[in-house]
């Protein structure tokens, strides 16, 4: 179970912050999403599917 | 395919909470075509899927030109197309190198920082409205003056310019004028943003928004200017009304008013699906695009060049959550388009999140008697073809 972020094409909205504040953060230096935790143990992987399917620009992935 | 039927867009509501009348049988088939009262004709889109496609399809362009929307009802054009600065109107690469910087802007902790301050404004305005006694106008209590306050922090306007600029931003959003008001408004505020972008640009600094746009980044200053006019029409125009509107259902449905008092720290989850709800029930079309190419959306192909707009009804599909067309604080948050979808989704939605979590907590908590003075019904209300909500929410406690 992979967690990425396509970051040339994430715009920053914060939407996987507030679906997985464990997975992800923002990077102070551009806002874009950042990924903290690549292979997330099983209790967060709700979250990041939320934040799979929240995503506006759909560029949060898990490879299962 | 066959050619659908033509019905018009409007905004007759038999009830000021409910879609516009015939709306949803209109829209219930899949995509139809419909025609704006300017006379642009454009696919409307109403399922979840189909909503969550041309939002996020770079096949559907957001470039301004003869937009339905963004044209007065004698078919004249609100803006320039080609207007500096206008994030709406612009695609990929070009909307990037606008939008990311004000992302950065908007950050999830950046806007949790800001939330002791928003606090502080929803505390002070209800001491206030309090001290006058009832019974009293809520948007222009708390409403109006909340988003527009904390934008214009955000923003940086220093102190001293804060009475000029709410005034001016009042003149500018406050009313549905005619398209020379728009532009005389538009350039006064332009005059009072001028100095403020042109001050932080010397000194370099870049903690708030405009400090930030004008010292890390490359916009002109016509872009700088046209951004910050937009950042506070979105500030002011669209939390105001949904603060408003949520008030009024919760008003409406006394059992889910019951669901936030008995335990207000759900706020959060309820601001969710009051957004859902409320933005399901406006129904009315709002986003348009273009196609740029031959693309099939719900089993409807629409034409390259053909106008597509988006119904945010979208929200009351049961393809995003059961009994959708119900609304359920007991529910947890489901991936609503209240704020809309794709690359140019609400750039400040999680400040609009904080204000509203903050504010409607904050409004029940301290009025816990708090209900409408007059009928729901029987109160004014605004309509443009983007913004809808109460002119005035008549109160007493």
């Amino acid at each position: 179970m992979t967690v990425r972020i396509d970051q040339t094409r994430c715009i920053g909205s914060g939407q996987c912050v507030l679906a997985a504040p464990d997975v992800f953060d923002q990077s102070d230096d551009d806002g874009l999403g950042v990924v903290l935790v690549a292979e997330p143990p099983a209790d967060l992987l709700p979250g990041v599917r939320d934040a799979v399917d929240r995503c506006p620009a759909q560029v949060v992935t898990l490879e299962e | 395919m066959t050619e659908a039927a033509v019905c018009p867009v409007h905004h007759e509501r038999d009830h000021p909470l409910h879609p516009p009348i015939g709306f949803a049988e209109a829209v219930s088939d899949g995509p139809v075509r419909m025609v704006w009262p300017n006379g642009v004709e454009a696919w409307m889109v109403s399922s979840y899927a189909g909503v969550r496609q041309v939002l996020s399809d770079p096949r559907f362009s957001t470039r301004k030109g003869g937009q339905p929307e963004m044209r007065t009802d004698n078919g004249e054009e609100v803006l320039d197309p080609d207007q500096p600065g206008n994030i709406n109107g612009i695609d990929g690469a070009e909307h990037m190198r606008l939008r990311r910087p004000l992302s950065r802007g908007f950050m999830v902790k950046r806007m949790n920082e800001l939330r002791p301050r928003i606090q502080q404004i929803v505390d002070e305005h209800l001491d206030v409205m309090e001290a006058k006694g009832a019974p009293a106008d809520l948007v222009a209590s708390l409403c109006l003056p909340l988003p527009s306050l904390v934008i214009a922090e955000l923003l940086g306007v220093p102190p001293e310019h804060q009475e000029l600029f709410q005034a001016t931003a009042g003149d500018l959003f406050g009313k549905n004028g005619s398209k020379d008001e728009y532009l005389a408004h538009a350039t006064k505020l332009a005059e009072v943003l001028t100095p403020i972008v042109e001050a932080k640009r010397a000194a370099g600094t870049n903690d708030d928004m405009i400090g930030l746009m004008a010292n890390d980044t490359d916009f002109s200053m016509e872009e700088l200017i046209f951004l910050c006019i937009g950042l506070l029409a979105a500030g002011h125009e669209t939390t105001s009304n949904f603060l408003g509107l949520f008030t009024l259902h919760l008003f409406e449905k006394p059992d889910q008013l019951e669901v936030l008092r008995r335990d207000p720290s759900r706020a959060d989850v309820v601001v969710e699906e009051l957004m859902r709800y409320t933005v399901g029930q406006l129904g009315g079309p709002g986003l348009t695009r273009r196609a740029t190419e031959d693309v099939e959306v719900d089993g409807v192909l629409i034409k390259a060049g053909d106008w597509v707009s988006v119904s945010l009804m979208a929200n009351l599909d049961e393809a995003l959550c059961p009994r959708a067309e119900q609304l359920d604080l007991e529910r947890d948050a489901v991936s609503h388009l209240g704020f809309g979808f794709g690359p140019h989704q609400c750039l400040g939605a999680n400040l609009a999140r904080a204000e509203l979590q903050i504010g409607l907590r904050t409004l029940f908590e301290r009025f816990p008697n708090l209900r409408p003075a007059v009928p729901v019904t029987e109160m004014r209300y605004r309509n443009d073809m983007i913004t809808y909500g109460a002119a005035e929410i008549p109160v007493v406690w």
